[in-house]
């Protein structure tokens, strides 16, 4: 129809937010709601990191806005001191598609759970990312459904016991990153609720990121499934369990780095770092524009809960335009700059008009 | 040779053929240049729901019907006076609504053994008695266009497809209707295959010189233009007009026009007109389902915007969820329903008016929401400023009701002046609205107008006024969530109070009673309008004392609505469902309203009303 508009891309994912005034402190983002989780539950410390975390933007606070959808973590938006919303169960990612389209002034941030985006809201889950929505969103998975309580969610483990499954799961579950990977997404990250440096890292990267950032939280509900994560937080376990990944580096793990990653197929292994050339361990590329390289990381995990062998960090960064800048552009390169009154007028006496007199 | 010209103040022909014969494209010319020459119009197009069923068939019958005439008319008329059948498939579909010595014309090319045997004609129709009643033009319309084009260098198929245009060429002819405008067109539409232009051009003057020359037509008509009020008219569709109204509002409002929607027959061409309009800020936003289209609209809405999304029946009942949260959370919220035959698929492509229930009541819980509804196809321009005027004012989700017989019918509209549009006020809360027993201040997100009974809408951006906003109970003012008993039956009340005061802002029913002696109202709503009031006037013509009224607000009513009613000795409320505005009259007001229902996926005729609504008138 008219001219294809030029594709703007690279830049910083908060460049049209205004900057904050004064440097601002975690405090100013506790809202004066009373937490209301369960006591140990993993949500308070991603919380407190995320309260920590904003202020390092120095973007205003005004302009940073958390979207949810309905669970246990979906209740973050009350304790923000943000403006926030908390919508319905699993159309989080839509709602905040329309808010972070329509306002490239604002910081949105989408929190939702396993249950939330995975099952009731997979669809609209899978087309933010697609589509690269300007969104950051924070996937608490706990692997079980805990605002219901206890029935198993599409991350829990095949046979896995619970309310609505008393002879054990016979779904077969999701893994989140693989999930986010195939959607297209540009930015998938994963980390954990216990490590607050780890996850300020992550959402750090995530916040720079001019597109979707997808992050899933390994979140432990000590109601309904505690210790689901032990593996990854234990100390005799967690470095055989680990595989941190960090852009440029050679992925090595385990204690003293005596495991690596290695190619293998048209995929990824686990190796001994003694027996192999040390030009075959796989040095991480977060950038590599093919997903096929994050997507068979997202493959390591092994065992019968699918934890051991867990890539950690940013498994993909890669830039693409995101879409709400591509709407603009349009939008952009459409106008007039005459007055909008005069546009309306040209356009409801366009076409065959004639004249009675 | 000379031909007798007869004077006529009004005709109804249906263009019908073939899915693939082009008969929405001559039909809208045939608009377009009975427009031209003044005449008033209105038109139904009726096609099937698959995009080719198979050539010949009966279900791949497409039909346009056009009603112009010398004075205003309402309705695109109950029965045919001229009939264009391009095939036996079209002439059996649509032959049992034309009445006894009309004008039938038959393009006699298609009537082969082969296209005969697909409807079940045992002997063709033109070789036996079967039309005996009728005045039939028999036409060997496809191999006078091949003829017309046997110099040009194009296939024979694209040959033959210009026999609409023969066809056109032929009826304008008839009717005496310049063919400049249809031209133009052509030169534009095939303006990157110049063959095709002159193909078409030619094949076009070649039918109008075949009703020149022809012995077969002794006859033209001349239906003189309308008196209309002056001013600047142009055709318009309800879908048009609808896009056109969303953009107004948009504009009158100063707020920037955020459309979800998710494609859907027959909503989908008011996604497709507003694509075009990024000039004036729009976004549209083609979702992955009709759940995301309302969601972000709503969460537009939330920004600031005005977020409105499109659809029809089956959309809104999944949307339904979504249009609670707006009710809770207080926010404006357009969501445009181009009714279809329903439940369920139904039947996409034909109106209906039965989603009136679930656009009041659709949603768990006590959920007001405000309805409004089209009257006309220009009316939905206006219908569609109220409604976002309704929703950005009182912070509200609007069910806007539209059809499929509005949406793709189309009729003149004398263009109204851009400044004389209302203008539609939003204001945005800046500041702190509360003082607290200390003497400091507060924002409370649900603290109300006095008048509207609106919350401030305080949008993301906006110093000091950060608060949270969800699906939860809020305790009244502050907006904290509250599982409080009595807080709920006071939000409860309020929700409800708002949507009530909307009311005030509405102007009363009138009806349209000359004499003031009628004792008999017949009410409608929506696209029953035209039908309604040429029933009206045929019954006044023939001496019947009778009122109309009609209803553009569903929720709230006008406040005189029962004052009005009770006026009357019986009130009448014909609906294309079985009773959805009779049932809420009666319940709201106690009043033994008669309803006349039909649902059969067309709109009513004018006839059907006249009948039913004299007997009424005579028994009073
Ligand atoms: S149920 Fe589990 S996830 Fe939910 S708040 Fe309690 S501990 Fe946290």
């Amino acid at each position: 129809m008219s001219d294809p508009v030029t594709i703007p891309n690279g830049r910083h994912a908060l460049s049209l937010v205004p900057k904050a005034e004064d440097k601002q402190t975690a405090k100013e983002f506790k809202s004066d709601q009373e937490v209301r989780w369960c006591p140990g539950c993993g949500d308070y410390a991603i919380l407190a990191a995320f309260q920590s975390f904003l202020p390092s933007l120095g973007i205003k606070r005004e302009n940073t806005v958390v979207v949810s959808g309905i669970g246990c973590s979906s209740r973050f938006p009350y304790y923000m001191n943000t403006y926030g919303m908390h919508s319905i169960h699993g159309r989080a990612p839509a709602i905040a598609s329309g808010l972070s389209v329509s306002r490239p002034d604002l910081s949105v941030w989408m929190i939702t759970g396993d249950g939330d985006a995975l099952s009731i809201g997979g669809n609209h889950l899978i087309h933010a990312l697609r589509r690269n929505v300007n969104l950051k969103i924070l996937l608490f998975n706990n692997r079980i459904y805990g605002l219901t309580k206890g029935q198993y969610s599409p991350t829990s483990e095949l046979g896995k016991v619970t309310k609505s499954t008393p002879f054990g799961s016979t779904d077969a579950p999701f893994n989140p990153v693989s999930l986010a990977l195939g959607a297209e997404a540009s930015f998938v990250a994963r980390t954990l609720d216990s490590d607050r440096k780890h996850l300020t890292s992550v959402l750090a990267a995530a916040a720079e990121h001019n597109g979707s950032a997808f992050i899933e939280i390994y979140q432990n509900c000590p109601i309904f499934n505690d210790d689901a994560f032990e593996v990854l937080k234990d100390p005799s376990s967690r470095d055989e369990a680990v595989i941190r990944v960090e852009h440029g580096q050679p992925i090595t793990f385990g204690p003293d780095g005596s495991r690596c990653v290695v190619r293998s197929g048209f995929g990824l292994a686990v190796a001994d770092t003694a027996s192999v050339d040390p030009a075959d361990i796989v040095v991480h590329d977060a950038h590599d524009a093919d997903p096929t390289y994050a997507f068979a990381l997202s493959r390591l995990p092994a065992g019968s809960d699918a934890l051991m062998h867990t890539p950690m960090g940013v498994l993909r960064d890669v830039p693409r335009p995101s879409y709400d800048d591509l709407v603009r552009a349009q939008v952009e390169h459409a106008a007039t700059g005459a007055v909008p009154e005069e546009d309306l007028d040209r356009l409801l006496y366009s076409g065959d008009t004639w004249a009675i007199v | 040779m000379a031909k007798q010209v007869r004077q006529l103040d009004r005709v109804v022909i249906r263009f019908a053929g073939d899915s693939g014969d082009g008969m929405q494209l001559t039909g809208d010319r045939f608009t377009a240049e009975s427009a031209q020459l003044g005449n008033d119009l209105s038109t139904l197009p009726n096609f099937p729901a698959e995009i080719r069923a198979p050539a010949g068939t009966l279900p791949g019958v497409s039909s346009f019907q056009l009603h112009f005439a010398d004075y205003d008319i309402l309705t695109p008329g109950d029965a045919p006076n001229v009939l264009v059948a391009m095939n036996p498939a079209a002439l059996k579909a649509n032959l049992r609504d034309v009445p006894r010595a009309a004008e039938i014309i038959v393009n006699t090319d298609e009537f082969t053994k082969r296209n005969l045997a697909k409807v079940g004609y045992e002997v063709s129709p033109l070789d036996d008695d079967s039309l005996d009643a009728y005045a039939v033009h028999r036409v060997p319309l496809t191999s006078l266009t091949v003829k017309a084009l046997e110099s040009f260098d194009i296939s024979k198929k694209d040959a033959e497809r210009s026999k609409n245009m023969f066809a056109l060429g032929l009826l304008s002819w008839m009717y005496n209707r310049s063919v400049e405008g249809t031209e133009a067109f052509l030169r534009k539409k095939f303006a990157n295959r110049p063959e095709l232009v002159e193909a078409n051009v030619t094949a076009l003057k070649a039918g109008w010189n075949y009703g020149e020359t022809t012995e077969e037509f002794a006859v033209r008509y001349e239906v003189k233009p309308a008196k209309l009020p002056p001013g600047t008219y142009r055709n318009i569709t309800g879908n048009l007009a609808l896009a056109y109204g969303l953009i107004a509002a948009s504009v009158r409002s100063g707020r920037p026009l955020f459309l979800g929607a998710y494609p859907i027959t027959p909503a989908s061409d008011v996604l497709h007109e507003l694509s075009k309009h990024k000039k004036f800020g729009v976004v549209t936003f083609q979702a992955e389902d009709e759940i995301a289209a309302v969601g972000a609209a709503l969460g537009a809405s939330y920004g600031g915007a005005l977020g409105v999304t499109s659809t029809s029946g089956p959309g809104v009942a999944l949307k339904g969820e979504t249009i609670g949260l707006a009710v809770m959370q207080e926010l404006p919220l357009v969501i445009c329903d181009i009714q279809r035959a329903g439940p369920s698929t139904g039947m996409p492509t034909k109106t209906e008016q039965a989603d009136l229930n679930m656009a009041l009541y659709g949603r768990h819980g006590e959920s007001p929401a405000a309805v409004v509804a089209a009257s006309s196809p220009s009316d939905c321009f206006y219908a569609a400023m109220e409604a976002c005027r309704i929703a950005l004012t009182y912070r509200v989700p609007v069910l806007l009701l539209s059809d499929g017989y509005l949406a793709n019918g189309s009729e003149p509209w004398k263009l109204p002046k851009v400044d004389e549009l209302p203008a539609i006020t939003v204001d945005f809360a800046t500041e702190h609205n509360h003082e607290n027993p200390d003497g400091s201040t507060s924002f409370w997100p649900y603290q109300r107008d006095p008048e509207t009974l609106a919350r401030p809408w305080a949008i993301p951006g906006t110093p000091g006024l950060e608060h949270r906003i969800g699906g939860i109970e809020k305790a009244d003012g502050t907006g904290e969530i509250s599982y409080d008993p009595a807080n709920h039956d006071t939000m409860v009340r309020l929700r409800q109070a708002k949507v009530d005061a909307i009311a005030r802002s509405i102007p009363d029913l009138e009806a349209d009673d000359p004499t003031g002696e009628a004792k008999v109202l017949v009410l409608g709503w929506g696209s029953t309008y035209g039908p309604i009031g040429a029933a009206v006037r045929r019954l006044r013509g023939s001496g019947h004392q009778i009122a109309q009224a009609h209803l553009r607000h569903l929720n709230p009513l006008p406040p005189n609505t029962e004052e009005l009613l009770r006026r009357y000795d019986k009130v009448v409320v014909p609906e294309m469902n079985l009773g959805q505005l009779s049932q809420l009259l009666r319940g709201k007001f106690l009043i033994d309203v008669i309803g006349y229902n039909k649902v059969r996926g067309l709109p009513f005729t004018a006839g059907e009303l006249e009948t039913a609504l004299e007997e009424i008138v005579k028994n009073v």
